[in-house]
């Protein structure tokens, strides 16, 4: 059993599948000297910097190199430094690397991670705190995986690394420090979520950072005599129906809680198929918690008016309870 | 501009070229049939007048070497090396296709050639071109990957951050920008500041050359010279060859915006006549410069007679080859 942080568990995944299988390669802005935010911190002492690429600030090449070199015998895996900057190569990403196999019916495979880490880091403004996650779950082609937890982040970057297709892994900016058991070395299969609570009074689905705020509603809501079952989806495209229906099947109450807009958000996808394939055990309308429809302000107080809180979440499984 | 020689010409050589330039009139001509019988419902972008590029190029890869193009790409997808039956198949959209029906004229491809792929987006196959450089060059390959691209892609993001990444990283990569002088309808000239692609590569440190890309003599000389250099790991070069599109941009184009004349004198420029009229004087029999065009026409007749008679692709098609984990055939919705 190893302790270690969120962002070491990442750079630890990433170290142990490059040494693994060596057309495995990184690529993104400053990487030799660590990335941005540390992540890869070390890496080009130990694999050079032919495999811990720096590149120019272009993110549409650093996207559209990695979908031919993915097509052309390697592996890469892409540093957007913000979810926000990928969406200079959203054309390399939509309509090239999630398309290809497809359209050239199956003679070629993009096996490509494009690390886009997203949300509210504070007082980064507009263009630096995005969650455009639901966004990559409407294009077919694309997986879409937000871990919460440094266990996770390991496993779940292995697996998306192995994955023969282009996975969107979202990493929470907000969650870099954050410490956590990384207990084995395993991957983590993708698609399955993860139950981080039980509980049998109401149902409480989240990812990414968000996930950590329903975990501490929970607590509170438990000391008033309510249950939660807190479930992680860990991976939006493919979701684990299988594990919310059947959570809601047994508390009756849903609520989903995310820090991207709540208009568009995942969180109205959960919420359609729950209404539509488990409405009879439904004991209460289906609620979601998100951000309002603003740009995210610089400013702290406002900033904070737009985060999901536990408080919130508390107050509307209370609503939901009631 | 490299001008046209005919002294020292390698006559085998040159008939090879002028088949394959025949064959992909041909099979133009047949694609473009295709349409007027409506069995081509979408777009289809032709390349006749632009068939000496295709062939001087291609021609000069070795059948390892990888190669991207435009939504134009039938000719140097043919030149590469691609089965025109499983072509024609992919343009009408039936079985049997390179990709089964699911891409069409726009994302016509051919892996196992390294044809890996038209792209429906301008300038989008200068960045897979970088890349797919970028790992041959991981892989320690001797291979190089070759960029056909229209003059209305210099326009586009790409031909910058593409080219300065082939540049930075010293990349085996052949850009070749194909000229003809029309960004879609648009006159390029008009929308394009500066002295255009040649002037832009050298200020990112890409030697150009440019040449008569209706003269197949001149291409081919230069492509052969500059392939070598690339393959010497040299880094990457840009070729110019300027051209003009003798057919419409899309099958369906009515071409309102040029001349009549303007296009009749451009057909006094025609590359296969050019290539033929340097072969007659090189004395070469005309019963076999009659007999390529003829051969290529009996060849596409057949290749359209084929795709015709071909089925559509079954409906589990369309499910196929989206993705492994999170399979539409698992769960669509």
């Amino acid at each position: 059993m190893t302790t270690m942080t969120y962002a070491d568990a990442a750079k630890q995944a990433l170290t142990e599948e490059m040494r693994r299988d060596p057309t495995i390669w990184a690529l993104g802005e400053d990487l030799g000297r660590g990335g941005v935010f540390g992540q890869y911190q070390g890496m080009a002492e130990e694999f050079g910097p032919e495999r811990i690429a720096d590149t120019p600030i272009s993110e549409a090449a650093i996207l559209g190199a990695a979908v031919g070199a993915a097509m052309s015998g390697t592996r890469p895996v892409v540093e957007m430094r913000f979810a926000d900057f990928a969406l200079c190569a959203i054309d390399e990403l939509v309509n090239q690397a999630a398309k290809a196999r497809y359209m050239f019916g199956g003679q070629t495979k993009v096996p490509l991670v494009v690390r886009e880490p997203m949300g509210m880091w504070r007082s980064s403004a507009a263009q630096h705190s995005q969650s455009l996650e639901s966004w990559y779950t409407h294009i077919p082609g694309l997986v879409v995986v937000c871990p919460s937890t440094p266990h996770d982040n390991f496993g779940l970057l292995k697996s998306s690394i192995r994955c023969d297709d282009p996975v969107v892994y979202m990493e929470h900016k907000n969650l870099w420090a954050l410490e956590g058991a990384v207990p084995d070395c395993d991957p983590i299969p993708l698609g399955v979520a993860r139950i981080a609570r039980t509980g049998q009074d109401l149902t409480i689905v989240s990812w990414s950072s968000t996930c950590h705020e329903a975990m501490l509603a929970a607590v509170t809501l438990e000391e008033e005599g309510l249950e939660a079952e807190v479930i992680d989806l860990r991976t939006l495209w493919p979701w684990d129906k299988r594990a919310v229906l059947d959570s809601v099947e047994k508390t009756g109450r849903l609520l989903i809680a995310h820090e991207a807009v709540q208009v568009g958000g995942f969180g109205a996808e959960v919420a359609a198929t729950v209404a539509d394939r488990a409405f009879s055990s439904l004991r209460a309308p289906i609620k979601r918690i998100g951000a309002p429809r603003v740009p995210i302000p610089y400013a702290p107080p406002l900033e904070d008016l737009l985060r999901v809180t536990p408080e919130r979440i508390a107050a509307v499984a209370r609503e939901l309870t009631r | 501009m490299v001008s046209q020689k005919t002294t020292n010409v390698d006559i085998d050589r040159l008939l090879k070229h002028h088949a394959l330039m025949w064959r992909i009139r041909a099979f133009e001509e047949a694609a473009l049939q295709a349409h007027t019988e409506k069995l081509v419902l979408g777009a289809i972008h032709p390349s006749i007048g632009q068939e000496a590029i295709a062939a001087g190029v291609c021609l000069n890869l070795r059948s390892d070497d990888l190669l991207t193009s435009t939504h134009r790409g039938h000719g140097h997808t043919l030149a590469k090396g691609a089965d025109p039956n499983q072509m024609m198949r992919e343009l009408l959209g039936r079985e049997g296709g390179n990709s089964h029906g699911k891409g069409g004229s726009m994302h016509i491809a051919d892996f196992s050639v390294g044809m890996l792929g038209a792209n429906g987006v301008v300038g989008a196959n200068i960045h897979i071109t970088a890349g797919a450089a970028h790992a041959i060059k991981l892989l320690k390959s001797d291979r190089i990957v070759c960029s056909i691209f229209g003059d209305g892609a210099i326009n586009r993001g790409p031909f910058l951050e593409g080219l300065n990444w082939a540049v930075v990283f010293n990349l085996p990569a052949l850009f070749v920008c194909e000229d003809n002088g029309f960004a879609s309808t648009t006159s390029t000239s008009s929308v394009t500041g500066g002295k255009g692609a040649a002037a832009r590569a050298e200020a990112l440190g890409i030697p150009s050359l440019t040449v008569d890309g209706n003269d197949l003599i001149s291409i081919d000389e230069a492509v052969r010279s500059v392939i070598s250099s690339i393959r010497a790991g040299n880094g990457p070069r840009l070729l110019v060859a300027k051209t003009y599109r003798l057919s419409g941009h899309t099958a369906s184009d009515p071409d309102t915006y040029r001349l009549r004349s303007e296009v009749e004198k451009a057909w006094e420029s025609d590359p296969i006549t050019n290539l033929g009229g340097v072969l007659r004087r090189a004395k070469v029999d005309t019963v076999i410069l009659d007999n390529h065009e003829s051969n290529a026409r009996i060849e596409m007749a057949a290749v359209f007679s084929d795709a015709k008679a071909a089925s559509w692709p079954p409906l589990s098609r369309a499910f196929e080859d989206v993705q492994d984990i999170g399979d539409p055939r698992q769960e669509a919705f």
